[in-house]
């Protein structure tokens, strides 16, 4: 349960309030996680957060973080530069069971922040794609200068069989793509609704919406997984702050299928 | 060439009303285009035509003086474009342009009104169609209003 | 599990006063830091105890909800009170724990370490003389919950391991006690190294019985004599009287679905205009185990060390996720510490959170019984209309 020692040896702005970090261990153990998982990442001194592992699965040697400014410890990990070491442990939860969706299709819907974690899902799903039939990224964001990982969104689409859609809330008049609620990008997405598996990240209001067209659509509640967050400080079950009722996010989550939560998410303040 | 009644009858605003009802819109209708940055109208502009959008993208954009003109809203194929003419003054709320080049059907309000008048069953169809494009569209205002990816707010 | 003997027991032996001062001796001299009810502003709280005048030796309690009184008893029992003011989980699982401590290298890195913290009452092992029924079920509790997990707490079971644990049963249970509803005393059935029962007959006696080999071993040190009949019945007359005087019952049935179904009753916004959200249940609670971190950096930034603090899930923050909390209302806080402590606690542990101590009535400043309110929903259910379709 002690902190690992990391050196940061890459940085990158992805948008104004948004840093990813490359990370190596000290120890050159690596970390070897599953996508959907997260690590309890500590900023010495400072104190430590729950932080969704967006890397690739495959290459445990370089540990990656995708990191949003919402507070003091997340923004001392944004500012943490080439060199400097910062504390891990995890990883931690239960992630996205991305093999469950093998021989169907897959639907990668990511609100925000919320791409952090589902691309490790989906380099997960790019390096064996012969297993999956149709694959759809759908990305909603703010604005299109908060649009994460566009790069990587063109690359996926170009070169992955991956069909990538993505929308904002609002836009400059440079902007030429879609503009509106990233539910409205359900309609557009061709799936076979009834062998899909569903993953979903991003706030929980934009969670319940997408759930709600998903199931309209067909997807079975047990097929559509979402990724919960609530307040954590252990990340191990023993702090009991993540609970969402009987759930413990950090040990049973923060994948939960919808069929399991349903109930819960229903109820204002639970 | 296909003829605005095949035009009219495959798009899904119009799924589902016969074929005499679409010959009568056809009578109000009118093939249109538009280049990438062409405008379709302008806010205060009179109100006289519903577009029903076949190809290409059209965006709502509002502009404001010292800020950045902002797109609120994109329509894609499949989709329709302006709702004042329905309801007076008949005035444009905001810009439409076009995003890249748009082909659409331009329904004359005018003729549309009156068609509606003389039909209520005609005109109970359409509003059943425009209430539910206005529903969703409505759901995806008011939720982008909660602003859930805005900075302090989880996302 | 109350009242009635397991068949299976260890045979019953008796001490006297200085069979049970020795009994102290013993285990003093065996290593263990010994501790016990004590009186000590005016409340029966843990202590060191190296002679039984360290005991509460003729001190009752009077306790209802939001009050708690010290009375003279007008004998000379030595645990005569009913609960521990504060309960033992302040010794197995203090309030703030260094958990490590890390110091910056040249190279921009840091090193950490792991501390082994000390209580304020002495360090480990710890011999507890007189922890009720109720209290030991907690510390099972505790048990599963914070040493059978991935990962354990391991500075729980730095103090827990070792702990000699001897068990008083409940002669004169208080206005708030309801362990008998939970099934948890007022004679503990398993758990313990020794349980002892107090006599006062003519003689002041302990029944005595081992529940482990090491407690065997030591009570055989005592040389004590076997148990009169009369002695053993003696003992069981004091549970089954504990047992008819409970302060308060709970009708546990289907109380996990009870809950859950009953998420909106209007019964919540009731206890929220009362409840002041001050976190006193949570602290004397002997199975709430809720905990946050705080770092404190020297001010040079060389130093750091990393502390486990007792949190409460009372508290504005404790839910709060990105600009605001999740539990912003009172409300939503009581019925996230009632509904954890006796529903959700079922699904994740195996068991409730509750062991009818009756702590958390004793010591709401504004009296709240948790037994009324389950009782209140129970009597007018009013479960949402139609299947839960919150997705």
């Amino acid at each position: 349960m002690l902190p690992r020692p990391f050196r940061v040896v890459a940085t990158r702005r992805e948008t104004h309030d948004t840093m990813t970090l490359e990370l190596e261990s000290l120890d050159g153990e690596g970390l070897s996680f599953a996508p959907g998982q997260f690590t309890m990442l500590q900023a010495f001194g400072v104190g430590e957060v729950p932080i969704s592992i967006s890397g690739d699965p495959a290459g445990p040697g370089r540990l990656v973080h995708t990191i949003r400014d919402v507070g003091g410890v997340t923004r001392a990990l944004c500012r943490a530069r080439e060199g400097d070491v910062l504390g891990v442990r995890g990883p931690y939860g239960r992630g996205w069971g991305v093999s469950d969706g093998a021989g169907g299709d897959v639907l990668v819907i990511a609100g925000g922040i919320g791409l952090a974690p589902l691309r490790a899902a989906v380099l997960e799903v790019a390096a064996s794609r012969d297993r999956f039939g149709r694959v759809h990224v759908l990305h909603g964001a703010r604005t299109e200068a908060d649009v994460l990982f566009g790069d990587e969104l063109v690359g996926w689409a170009a070169g992955s069989d991956i069909e990538v859609a993505i929308i904002v809330d609002r836009a400059a008049t440079s902007w030429t793509g879609r503009v509106g609620l990233v539910t409205e990008l359900l309609g557009g997405a061709s799936f076979d609704a009834e062998r899909t598996l569903a993953l979903v990240c991003g706030p929980e209001v934009m969670m319940r919406f997408v759930a709600a067209g998903l199931v309209a659509r067909g997807v079975p509640p047990d097929r559509v997984r979402l990724s919960l967050e609530r307040n954590m400080r252990c990340g191990v079950g023993l702090c009991g702050h993540c609970q969402l009722r009987e759930y413990l996010l950090c040990v049973d989550g923060p994948v939960l299928s919808l069929d399991a939560v349903r109930q819960q998410l229903g109820v204002r303040e639970l | 060439m296909r003829s605005l009644q095949d035009l009219l009858a495959e798009h899904p605003f119009f799924a589902g009303l016969d074929e005499s009802t679409v010959s009568m819109l056809v009578g109000c209708s009118v093939n249109v285009h538009y280049r990438a940055g062409e405008y379709l109208f302008h806010e205060g502009e009179p109100a006289d035509r519903l577009f029903v959008v076949r190809r290409g993208r059209v965006a709502l954009d509002v502009h404001a003086p010292g800020q950045p003109e902002m797109v609120v809203d994109t329509v894609d194929e499949g989709g329709v474009v302006g709702w004042s003419w329905l309801v007076p003054p008949y005035r444009w709320f905001f810009d439409a342009r076009a995003v890249q080049e748009v082909s659409a059907v331009a329904v004359d309000a005018t003729c549309l009104r009156a068609k509606c008048d003389e039909d209520p069953a005609l005109g109970y169809a359409l509003m059943q169609r425009v209430a539910g494009v206005m529903y969703h569209r409505l759901q995806s205002a008011r939720v982008r209003l909660l602003d859930l990816y805005g900075a302090g707010r989880a996302g | 599990m109350t009242t009635a003997e397991p068949a299976d027991v260890e045979p019953a032996v008796t001490l006297d006063l200085d069979g049970l001062q020795e009994l102290v001796d013993l285990l003093a001299g065996q290593g263990y830091t010994v501790l016990g009810p004590t009186v000590r502003q005016g409340a029966v709280v843990p202590g060191r105890v190296v002679s039984l005048d360290d005991l509460p030796r003729g001190w009752g309690d009077t306790q209802e909800p939001g009050s708690y009184r010290l009375r003279r008893r007008d004998d000379e029992a030595l645990f005569g009170y009913a609960a521990d003011a504060i309960s033992w989980k302040s010794v197995l699982f203090p309030s703030r724990e260094l958990v490590w401590a890390g110091t910056r290298t040249p190279d921009g890195g840091f090193s950490i370490h792991s501390e082994e913290g000390s209580g304020g009452l002495g360090d480990p092992p710890y011999a507890v003389l007189g922890i009720r029924a109720c209290d030991l079920h907690a510390v099972a509790i505790h048990d599963r919950v914070l040493r059978e997990r991935a990962h354990p707490d391991v500075h729980y079971e730095a103090r827990r391991k070792d702990a000699f644990l001897v068990t008083v049963s409940c002669s004169d249970p208080s206005g708030t006690c309801f362990c008998v509803s939970m099934g948890t005393g007022p004679r503990a059935d398993a758990g313990y190294d020794l349980a002892l029962t107090e006599l006062l007959g003519d003689q002041h006696t302990f029944l005595a019985r081992a529940g482990t080999e090491r407690g065997a071993e030591l009570l055989a040190q005592l040389g004590p004599r076997p148990a009169e009949v009369g002695e053993v019945r003696a003992a069981d007359e004091v549970v089954e009287r504990s047992t008819q005087r409970m302060g308060r019952t709970m009708d546990t049935t289907d109380i996990r679905t009870l809950l859950y179904d009953n998420a909106e009753h209007p019964r919540w916004d009731d206890v929220a205009s009362r409840c002041l959200s001050c976190g006193n249940c949570t602290m004397v609670c002997p199975t709430c185990f809720c905990t946050s971190t705080e770092d404190h950096t020297s001010l040079s930034g060389e130093g750091t060390e990393h502390w486990r603090i007792w949190d409460s899930c009372f508290t504005s923050d404790f839910s709060y996720l990105h600009g605001g909390s999740v539990r912003s209302s009172t409300r939503s806080r009581y019925r996230q510490w009632m509904t954890h402590k006796l529903a959700s606690w079922i699904d994740q542990f195996g068991t409730s959170g509750c062991v009818g101590c009756g702590r958390c009535l004793t010591w709401c400043p504004v009296g709240i019984d948790i037994t009324e309110e389950v009782a209140a929903i129970r009597a007018d259910p009013q479960p949402p209309p139609g299947p839960g379709e919150g997705g």
